[in-house]
Formats: structure tokens, C-alpha cells, sequence
């Protein structure tokens, strides 16, 4: 695999056979054991298959996957840590309408391909960010009754 | 003839609103490039929440339908498939636009759409009861097997390798145990509270699809939509009747093959459309025209693709076994409304499973006819850039996933997962054999367990789980669906070499 990235599948692989030893390790151990045989079954093959793609890696016979080029991981970044911020800390803290409004007005400036030097972009941006909020508070809010965390600004 | 009996539920005012909603959102949805059918239906879940079970199936059905054959919009007027089902239908249905003849394309397509999706949904109205009183003989030996037999035939067949896809297969089981055991109500692989109750099935679908498309999408970085969309002229819809009906040759073997495809768990409808248009390129005498903008590519491929939608239905309406990742998030639909489905669906709930299935009958028509009159419309839906199309999917995915259980532990394991499979699919693993192995395992379970008991009192687990001429054909078609998978990617690997070798 000369064009594949090695190293990617190498820890990507090494990765999950990683989890495959623990989950087989700890299906094993842990007690009681009644309430493991099923997990022990899965997690013999689920170890055994990890192993074998982690061997193939190391040895340089993987054939499927692309892995991951330093551009795509250079485009990817910012996007990821916005969408994980949101999820993770942002949702709970700021409230769901507040931390939505925010990151998808960031995404869409992060990735919009319109030149930021026009006003005219940017009220685009503005207009599609407060539709988009509209019909999801519609839906959620109104339609479905979604009680969602308190909101940083009410 | 009971399907006949619940034909009128179809056209209560709400149930009919519904259906027509699913049917237009449906076409628009899936003539944008990146929601794929699959992806599109879990999204829908949590707006089913606040509906009735026959409600929000009808809405989820009419969904998947029309996903399907919306894709075929950007597959003929943008080269690009909407979902991985219209691939077959780009290589004829976008010369055809080139030419100026995109109106008889998209119109082709939708009439022989229709039509192999009313051969496959009859075919789930008849086959599906016949096989829900055989399946009544399954005990929990077979319908053991049956679970394994899930996530191996999807494991192997739906993944470019076998390993990682048995592999994915087992992930998925495996995350189906974590949580408390239901007999002994011990803590399993609890790392987190968030997983605590166990993982909720429609946050990990949201997650497992969704995500993954989301990340694609910033990994393109700022780019617009670069493919130009040819606009069509007016075609005269009685002349694209006759000529789909006037191609039989085409249209049945499509819808032939669409409708068996379909009734094999794992096999979906991208390789239903191709090997229909590969058939019928072999079997018409016009074989030279194929790939030139020949309106039989475009009545095959897309003939078959809707084919496979009701057959696909079959395992999971009879067995619970979903035969696609697409079935998959309608089970957990079905789930989150407290039906299960399996032998009893039709007698437990014939209210709510007659009225859906005849909801995508009368979905095939609705599609035809709204697809014939938005289709050019629906083809801007691609200028949509992908920098919001990202943004609105990551939306709906985290308010979807807390309106689950208003939890914001769901919402954690949805992000958790799809990051996750991100990754794992850049590195050759499949979402889908992940996703019947985290739907299956409590069923592999369950069974398991129970099936043991009886073997610890009566014939030994080894007895009862390896007797039976059911447990052996269940098994047999496990290991030979592993074994052939085997075979077909060796086989792959070694054309390649033979080919440099003469090269």
C-alpha cells in the first residue's frame, strides 16, 4: 500500500485492537460472570478481528481506506472543534438557541466560499443563520415541545 | 386481502398531509447531493415523536421512497448521485440532459421508478404475511442465528473489506451491551455516565450517519457548489410514458432484479441499480447505445433501485432483521413507539403496519407525479453550499438527539459516535454493519440467553444451538456469505495484479 497512508492505519488499527483487548479483558474479569457471557462471545471476535487488521497494518497490507491528507485535516479542524464546542460545552452552558445561533453563524462564515470583504455576504450569512433558527425553534420549540437547557440570555 | 381493509387510514386528512410532506421533502432531500436516504429517515425520527406509531411511519416511509428516487434528480442534471442508489442512473441519465433531452430523463426515471416501486411494495404486502406465520416457528436458537446472520451478511457484503466489516459488525454488538444486563442488572462497560442506561439507538443513528457527512463536508473546506446544473426543456409526459412502457425489456428486468437485490439482507440499492443496468446493457440488442445517453439506462437503473425499497422491508417487518442500514433507522423508529416488529406485527398491530405499507403503495404514485412536477425545481436544492448544508445537519443532529429523552448524555454519544465513524470510514469500515450490530445485539442477546437456559435444562448448548435444519441453513448462509465475500475480494485483488502483469 504505497499510496496509503501507513502510519494513519497503523495507530488507527493499533487504536482499536487496543479497545478489543480491554473490552475482552474486562468482559472476562469482571464479575459476576452471568452477565457476561454474551460480551465474552463478541469481544473474542471482536479482539481476534482487531488484532488481524492491526497486524495487516503493521505489515503494509491494508487495502481499503484513504485515511486522511494534511489539507483535508487543515479544512476539517476548525469545523470539528466549532461542532465539538457546540455539543459538548456550548448547548448546556449558553442554552441550545443561543449556542446554535452562534455556531452556525461561525460555520457558515468558516465555510462559505462568498468573499467576507462584501456586506452584502455577510447580511446573506445574518439572514440565513436567523431562518434557519426560526424554523428550528418553530419545529422544536413549537411543533414538539422540546424542553431544552435554560438559555444564557433569557 | 387485508392490506385492502386499511387502504382508507391512508387518507384521513393527517395521514395523508403526512404523506404528501414526506413525499415533497423526500424529493427535494434526496436530489441534495450528500443526504442519502438513510441519513435523511434517522434525522426524521425525532419529529415522529409527538405523532401516532402509524403516523410517523407513514412519514418516515414516505421519506424513504421518495429519498431514493429524489436522487436521481441530481444524479441526470448534475452528475452527481444524491444517493449511492442513483449511481447507475448518472451514466445514461446525464448524457441524456447533455443532449437537451433532461426532461425526458428525469421524467423516464420517475415513471419506471414508480413502477418498479409498486412491483416491490406489492411484493411486501403479499410475501410478508407468508413469511411472518413461518417465521412463527423460529425459537431462540434460530432467531439467534438470525441476528448473527444480520450483521454478517450486511458485515460482508456492504463493506469493501470482510474483516473490517465483521469488525464493524462486532463494535456494534458490543456497544449494544453496554449499559445494565437485563437478567442479572449488572453495570457492563459503563466508562461514562452518559451511557449509563445504555446507547439509545436513535442518538447513535443521528450520530452514525449524520456526523460523518457533516466532517466531509468541512473537509472540502470553502468550496462551493462547482457543478453546473443543466436546465430542461418541456417534454411531453405521454411521450415519456410510452417510452418506458414501450422499453419492457428494461423495466422488468430492473424491477426484477431490484425487487430480489432487495430481499436479500445487506445488498442495497446501488448494486440493485448497477446490476440491472449492467443486465440490461448485456440483454439489449441496443448494448451499444448504453453509457451514450440511452433512455434504457435510466428505466433499469432506477427501475431497480425503488424495486428494492418494499422487499427491503420483508426481513425486518417478519424477522425484526433490518435488511438495510435504511431499514435499520426505520426499526428504531418502530422501536421508539414501542413496536416490535416480527411474526406478531400483523395480528398486534395490523392498524399501524397495513396502513404504512399501503402508505408507500400510495407513496409510489405521489412520488411520480410531484417528482414530474418539481424535478427541475428540486435539481437548485444542489446550490445549497455545503458550508449550510453542514451547518443545518449538525443542527438537527444535536436538537434531535436531546428531543430523544431531553438528555444531554444523547447528545454526547451522538457526537462521541459520529466522530468516531468518521475516522473508522476513512480507514475502510462501513456505518452500516456497526449499526445492525448495535440494533441486533439486544436481540442476539436475548436470545442467546434464553436459548441457553433451555439447553442448560434439556439437550446442552452445543445441542440446541447446532441441530435443526433451520439453525443449519442460518448458519450455512452465515459462513457462506462470509466465505463468498471472501472469494469476490480476493478475486478483486488478483485482477488487478494480472492486469499489470500483462500491462
Amino acid at each position: 500500500m504505497s499510496d496509503l497512508p501507513r502510519t494513519q492505519h497503523i495507530a488507527a488499527s493499533g487504536l482499536i485492537a487496543a479497545i478489543g483487548i480491554s473490552v475482552a479483558y474486562i468482559s472476562f474479569t469482571q464479575e459476576p460472570a452471568g452477565a457476561f457471557v454474551f460480551p465474552r462471545l463478541i469481544s473474542s471476535v471482536f479482539a481476534v478481528l482487531a488484532i488481524w487488521t492491526f497486524a495487516k497494518a503493521v505489515l503494509g497490507r491494508t487495502k481499503v481506506g484513504a485515511g486522511i491528507s494534511g489539507s483535508e485535516m487543515r479544512n476539517l479542524l476548525p469545523g470539528l472543534m466549532i461542532a465539538l464546542i457546540y455539543a459538548f460545552w456550548a448547548a448546556k452552558e449558553l442554552g441550545f438557541y443561543t449556542a446554535t445561533t452562534i455556531a452556525f453563524f461561525i460555520l457558515l462564515t468558516l465555510y462559505d466560499p462568498a468573499p467576507h470583504g462584501q456586506a452584502q455576504t455577510w447580511i446573506k450569512r445574518v439572514l440565513i443563520t436567523a431562518g434557519f433558527m426560526a424554523v428550528m425553534y418553530g419545529l422544536f420549540a413549537g411543533l414538539l415541545n422540546v424542553f431544552t437547557p435554560r438559555e444564557f440570555f433569557s | 386481502m387485508d392490506f385492502l381493509f386499511y387502504m382508507g387510514d391512508v387518507f384521513t386528512p393527517i395521514n395523508f398531509g403526512l404523506l404528501l410532506l414526506g413525499t415533497i421533502g423526500g424529493l427535494i432531500l434526496g436530489a441534495t447531493p450528500g443526504l442519502s436516504p438513510t441519513m435523511t429517515v434517522a434525522l426524521m425520527i425525532p419529529f415522529t415523536f409527538k405523532l401516532e406509531p402509524q403516523q410517523g411511519l407513514i412519514l418516515l416511509g414516505a421519506a424513504y421512497t421518495s429519498t431514493v428516487a429524489g436522487g436521481a434528480v441530481s444524479a441526470i442534471l448534475l452528475k452527481i448521485p444524491g444517493a449511492p442508489a442513483n449511481i447507475a442512473t448518472t451514466l445514461d441519465g446525464h448524457t441524456m440532459a447533455q443532449k437537451g433531452q433532461g426532461a425526458k430523463a428525469l421524467q423516464v426515471s420517475f415513471i419506471a421508478s414508480a413502477i418498479g416501486g409498486l412491483f416491490g411494495v406489492f411484493l411486501l404486502i403479499f410475501l410478508t404475511p407468508v413469511l411472518a406465520n413461518w417465521a412463527l416457528a423460529f425459537g431462540p436458537s434460530e432467531l439467534f442465528w438470525l441476528a448473527i446472520l444480520g450483521v454478517t451478511v450486511i458485515g460482508t457484503l456492504d463493506s469493501s473489506s470482510v474483516v473490517k466489516g465483521l469488525l464493524a459488525g462486532c463494535i456494534g454488538l458490543w456497544l449494544a451491551t453496554i449499559g445494565f444486563d437485563d437478567i442479572m442488572g449488572a453495570q457492563r462497560f459503563i466508562f461514562h455516565p452518559a451511557v449509563s442506561g445504555g446507547i439509545n439507538v436513535i442518538p447513535a443513528l443521528i450520530g452514525l450517519f449524520a456526523i460523518p457527512q457533516v466532517i466531509t463536508m468541512f473537509a472540502k473546506g470553502r468550496k462551493g457548489t462547482d457543478a453546473e446544473i443543466i436546465t430542461v426543456k418541456r417534454h411531453p409526459i405521454g411521450a415519456a410514458f410510452r417510452e418506458v412502457l414501450g422499453r419492457k425489456r428494461a423495466l422488468s428486468i430492473g424491477t426484477a432484479i431490484g425487487a430480489i437485490i432487495g430481499l436479500i439482507p445487506g445488498v442495497g440499492g446501488q448494486i440493485a441499480g448497477l446490476v440491472a443496468y449492467d443486465q440490461s446493457k448485456k440483454i439489449s440488442p441496443e448494448s451499444e447505445k448504453f453509457g451514450t445517453g440511452h433512455p434504457e439506462g435510466v428505466i433499469a437503473a432506477e427501475s431497480a433501485n425503488n424495486a428494492m425499497v418494499g422487499p427491503s422491508l420483508v426481513p425486518l417487518l417478519t424477522l425484526s432483521i433490518p435488511g438495510s442500514p435504511t431499514a435499520a433507522v426505520l426499526l428504531g423508529g418502530l422501536l421508539i413507539h414501542g413496536i416490535f416488529p416480527g411474526p406478531t406485527l400483523f395480528t398486534q398491530y395490523p392498524q399501524v403496519v397495513w396502513p404504512f405499507i399501503n402508505s408507500m403503495l400510495i407513496g409510489q404514485i405521489l412520488m411520480c407525479v410531484f417528482g414530474l412536477l418539481i424535478a427541475g425545481w428540486a435539481a437548485n436544492v444542489a446550490r445549497v453550499p455545503p458550508a449550510v448544508m453542514a451547518a443545518v445537519v449538525l443542527g438537527l443532529a444535536v436538537f434531535g438527539s436531546y428531543s430523544v429523552q431531553h438528555s444531554m448524555g444523547d447528545v454526547y454519544v451522538m457526537m462521541a459516535l459520529g466522530l468516531a465513524m468518521f475516522f473508522l470510514e476513512r480507514f475502510g469500515f462501513s456505518a452500516a454493519p456497526l449499526v445492525l450490530g448495535l440494533i441486533l445485539g439486544p436481540i442476539a442477546e436475548a436470545n442467546f440467553m434464553q436459548g441457553s437456559m433451555i439447553a442448560n435444562a434439556t439437550v446442552g448448548k452445543l445441542a440446541y444451538f447446532f441441530t435443526g435444519w433451520l439453525n443449519w441453513l442460518l448458519i450455512a448462509i452465515v459462513v457462506s456469505s462470509i466465505g463468498y465475500s471472501i472469494w469476490m475480494e480476493l478475486r478483486q485483488r488478483r485482477t488487478p495484479q494480472e492486469e499489470g502483469a500483462t500491462t
